[in-house]
């Protein structure tokens, strides 16, 4: 008798202290947040950035988003779509979760997006954009805090024609990323394509590739050469003596791969949203208590992942704390305020991020380290080419 | 002309690199009838190993030295520990137990090293690159590789044609019951054999870091193309091996810019640029299954079919 | 009189269908499926391997064709089983009779290496499909239907169907195995050219075989684009190739129910041991070594007289 007697008494006290924040009830049960990453095989360094970013963003807030604890449950995809999806269903199957968070790449994305929306949980990607979800297909509960792929690529081609390059040789994995990369830069490249070579994703000698490139005589290279590719890639282009012809790429010199680089990185240019270089104060924070903690320079992935947290605590702050209305909960993201690393930040109405992107170069720090730094912002408050067709109900 | 040349040069040196990782495999094959998928990650091993030590020593040369020792002696610590233990059994349980040290390998390394790439810097005295046309300069180290690349070939087959382990080798590899019957110790052949073999794809591993990424799992494809190597020159055979790496490292270099302007010429637009690079990534495949349906023991079968 | 090993197993895995699971049962559901479905393709793959001493290290292309047959049939808005179930095994056919006429010329770890060049070709192939995501992947948008039955849309179905394809998976693999065509296929094993004596023609005997295998593999596949809602190249990756081998010799080639234990102890140890800690295969590495050098014949084999 004593106990409804009381639960009746708190029920009132929380109706009555709700608008004015969050709830003592909330504030005791955890939020439910299921992180998806890549954390084993090859990739696992993105997924670490990843994961590392994520948690540091809820660690700065005190282990607590919009004032409620956390429950964090942390899934290695292993780089599988099949693997992913049994795992987050399990996962979805047990404690369901208010918001999943990844994964790092669209293939995986794609297997997993389905099974997380029907459950109605929020998904937040912190690196995939791929243009499936960002047109005709995107959906309420699906939010990008990354970029929409064909963007960054973008930058570039807008780079080359800006600088004039008449004739540009194209270089990237032959796999689905890969040609939409070369898509992305053609856009807004005006010049002529004097060779677009897909190399197979287990490549490791390019010894071939840039014979061909010298004796195309190209204005610049652009390469989008993730990973491990990207690392033999840039060593030996350097070590052809090729570094008279301006070497572009996105992906491929940040900072995952810079440790493995070192020097003969330093100057090439890249594209990106963020630089650890930013001048913000939530990014001198962000970039200072990263190092602290885990080590190494955080790259796009580590920032992305970590203006997540900042996103949901914001929505969640706006809705005193409470996941239990999902259309109060789509309009406090939608519309969440934020302090984000990238300065300011908005979605779009296909819930992409609306932004500036940068030309970026790698330097090498005082300290040794090596990281890439802004150098001129290409695009302002850019929305990407699918937005228009999405019309979100 | 001139790229022709080029290209057939980098194919040259890509298939000395495949060379001295399959020279290993085949003879651990062919002499012990041995499944070694664990080969792969002895590769990656002695690129993490010439790392660490040349961080340590502070000398490329010193590094690449120590990798390759203690290539040999983690190889030789899996032979005591696990191998010796599988020979004579099913082929089947070979490949399953060197599966499994390929998976705590990999992993070791991560735990080791981390998951990021690691870099190993080219020795001064090689790093240098002289111009091979308009444009394009050739690294010496990349002379140097094939230098030493036909240096661990010729030797590698004088051992083998002129002393009595490599007649003793060449028994083993055409008929193991006989040579045991001998009386010679198979015991001390095997680990001879089998710590030369971790020994040669260690330093194939270190000679490679500073070309190429050093990550865990770098292996792995490795391991395939090994494999592919030797199934086309014929199990067994050194000489084979020599020619079918050769062979792979020029249809690689050489091939996939051919199948790319064919389609290009063929088809037109996207197909072209579908077909394209689809082809060039099975290339090496077409080439095997070409050869194997021609020659189904391969091009130099040590044991005559 | 001892019960066929079978049949504990088969027990155990229709006991989730009878069991109150509560709140786990979407959770014990995919797993069971997964196994299941893993149990056919490694079912199919010790047929071969077992019965057939044929050894392919390309299995997992099948995976993908059943995988892409269910997704480009789904990209045409037909999810019927009726079509889709025939379909797919004709694609199978079509993948596996010339490449197994090829790859049937070479023995022994050429074999091995044939089949992984044609598995690797498919890999490529299905990468390069653009219309149906290339390298990213198709997802579904439904199920695959019985005419107006969607017995595959709940955990519960989807998993019972599993089961029941498996059983029967089961069955034919070991009436095959028992039947003269199974006798001729052990026999052109064990001494080839006395089979030939007979006047048996090897050849289409093993070719037969790998593509009754290939189309039990292609069902597998179909099964798995089904339980992801999600078609990918990664389906006929070399690694997965691999991990099929392993199911079948973990569980023991020599008998046809092993295949099952092989897979079972597969997906439940990466479960386990990921649960523990992220670097699991640094346990599970050493784990199947150990058992290679323990228990010989496989986990089918513990228990079993020696010799």
């Amino acid at each position: 008798m004593r106990i409804p007697l009381l639960a009746g008494l708190l029920t009132a006290a929380l109706v009555a202290a709700a608008p004015f924040g969050v709830s003592a009830q909330l504030a005791a049960d955890p939020v439910k947040i299921d992180l998806v990453a890549v954390l084993s095989g090859p990739q696992a360094t993105l997924g670490q950035q990843v994961r590392d970013g994520f948690l540091l963003g809820v660690a700065a807030r005190g282990g607590k988003l919009g004032g409620r604890t956390v429950d964090i449950a942390i899934i290695d995809d292993e780089s599988k779509p099949d693997v992913a999806v049994n795992k987050v269903r399990a996962a979805l199957g047990q404690t369901p979760p208010a918001f999943v968070v990844g994964p790092v790449f669209s293939n995986i994305l794609g297997a997993i997006i389905k099974p997380v929306l029907e459950s109605g949980a929020v998904m937040i990607s912190p690196n995939a954009g791929p243009s499936t979800f960002a047109g005709a297909s995107c959906a309420p509960n699906f939010y990008v805090t990354s970029y929409q792929n064909d963007q960054v690529h973008a930058v570039m081609g807008k780079v080359a024609t800006d600088r004039g390059y008449k004739r540009v040789y194209l270089l990237a994995p032959n796999y689905q990323a890969g040609k939409d990369a070369m898509a992305g830069f053609k856009r807004f490249f005006k010049g002529e394509v004097v060779g677009e070579v897909y190399v197979p994703l287990t490549q490791m000698d390019f010894q071939a590739d840039l014979a061909r490139i010298a004796e195309a005589k190209p204005d610049a290279v652009f390469a989008f050469m993730p990973g491990g590719l990207g690392i033999a890639l840039v060593k030996q282009y350097r070590q052809a003596g090729l570094e008279t012809i301006p070497f572009l790429s996105t992906f491929t010199v940040d900072e995952s791969v810079l440790p493995a680089l070192g020097d003969v990185a330093v100057g090439l240019n890249s594209a990106a949203n963020w630089a650890p270089n930013m001048d913000n104060a939530a990014n001198k924070k962000f970039v200072t208590d990263f190092e602290a903690k885990y080590g190494y320079v955080p790259g796009t992935y580590a920032a992305q992942a970590y203006d997540t947290a900042a996103l949901i605590d914001a929505a969640l702050t706006a809705t005193g704390g409470s996941t239990a209305d999902p259309a109060k909960l789509r309009t406090a993201l939608e519309q969440a305020k934020f302090q984000s690393v990238r300065g300011n930040f908005q979605f779009g109405k296909n819930h992409y991020p609306v932004q500036d992107f940068w030309l970026t170069k790698v330097v090498k720090r005082p300290d040794g380290k090596f990281q890439t730094e802004t150098v001129q912002r290409v695009f302002e408050a850019d929305t990407d080419p699918y937005a228009a067709a999405c019309e979100m109900h | 002309m001139t790229l022709l040349v080029i290209q057939a040069l980098n194919g040259v040196q890509l298939g000395l690199l495949l060379f001295l990782i399959a020279a290993g495999l085949t003879l651990v094959f062919g002499v012990m009838d041995f499944i070694n998928l664990a080969h792969g990650v002895q590769y990656m091993l002695g690129a993490y190993l010439a790392v660490a030590a040349a961080s340590v020593t502070g000398s490329f040369f010193l590094g690449v030295i120590l990798a390759v020792l203690v290539a040999g002696g983690v190889g030789l610590v899996l032979e005591w520990a696990v191998f010796r233990h599988l020979y004579g059994r099913d082929h089947l349980d070979q490949v399953l137990a060197t599966f499994g040290i390929i998976l705590f390998l990999n992993e070791a390394v991560r735990v080791i090293w981390g998951s990021a790439p690691l870099q190993l810097a080219m020795p001064a005295v090689l790093s240098g690159s002289f111009p091979i046309m308009p444009g394009l300069h050739y690294p010496i180290y990349r002379v140097a590789l094939i230098v030493v690349g036909l240096l661990v070939a010729a030797g590698l087959a004088a051992v083998i044609q002129g002393t009595r382990t490599g007649m003793r080798i060449r028994a083993g590899a055409s008929n193991p019951l006989m040579i045991a019957s001998l009386g010679v110790d198979i015991g001390r052949l095997f680990r001879q054999v089998f710590g030369v073999g971790a020994m040669l794809a260690g330093f194939a591993g270190a000679l490679a870091a500073p070309l190429l990424s050093v990550e865990p799992g770098m292996g792995d494809n490795l391991l395939i193309l090994a494999f592919v190597v030797i199934v086309i020159g014929g199990i067994g055979s050194i000489r084979g091996a020599f020619v079918a790496a050769i062979l792979v490292g020029l249809v690689d270099t050489l091939g996939r810019g051919l199948v790319t302007d064919a389609a290009g010429l063929l088809l037109h637009g996207t197909a072209a640029a579908r077909v394209g690079p689809a082809l060039a990534s099975m290339l090496i495949y077409l080439v095997m299954a070409a050869v194997l349906a021609v020659r189904p023991a391969g091009l130099f079968p040590a044991v005559p079919a | 009189m001892r019960l066929p090993p079978s049949v504990p197993i088969f027990l155990l895995l229709a006991m989730p269908l009878v069991l109150p699971l509560g709140a786990h049962a979407g959770y014990v559901f995919d797993l069971g499926a997964r196994i299941a479905i893993l149990g056919i393709a490694a079912l199919s793959l010790n047929f071969l391997l077992g019965a057939g001493g044929l050894v392919s290290f390309g299995h997992a292309a099948y995976l993908a064709i059943g995988a892409y047959g269910v997704a480009i049939l789904d990209a045409n808005a037909i999810h019927n089983a009726a079509v889709v179930v025939p379909v797919v095994l004709a694609a199978s056919l079509v993948f596996s009779l010339p490449t197994g006429a090829v790859a049937l010329r070479t023995r022994g770890v050429n074999f091995i290496m044939i089949t992984l060049a044609f598995s690797q070709m498919v890999y490529f192939a299905a990468g390069s499909l653009a219309d149906y995501g290339g390298d990213d992947g198709y997802t579904l948008t439904a199920r695959t239907t019985w005419f107006h039955a969607k017995p595959l849309a709940t955990p519960y179905g989807f998993y019972a169907t599993c089961v029941a394809l498996l059983l029967g998976c089961y069955l034919l693999c070991r009436a095959m195995v028992a039947s003269r065509f199974g006798r001729a296929l052990r026999a052109i094993r064990q001494d080839r050219q006395r089979v030939q004596g007979l006047g048996i023609n090897p050849f289409s005997i093993q070719l037969t075989a790998i593509a009754i295998g290939g189309m039990m593999a292609a069902l597998a596949g179909a099964l798995l684009a089904n339980a992801a809602e999600f078609a990918s190249p990664a389906y006929a990756a070399w690694q997965r190739s691999g991990d099929l081998l392993i199911m079948v010799i973990l569980g023991g080639a020599g008998s046809v129910h092993g295949a099952i234990l092989g897979a079972a102890a597969v997906v439940l140890a990466e479960e386990a041991l990921g649960s523990v800690t992220e670097h699991w295969r640094i346990l599970y590495g050493p784990l199947l070594v150990l058992a290679v050098i323990f228990f010989r014949g496989g986990l089918a084999g513990i228990g079993r007289p020696k010799g």
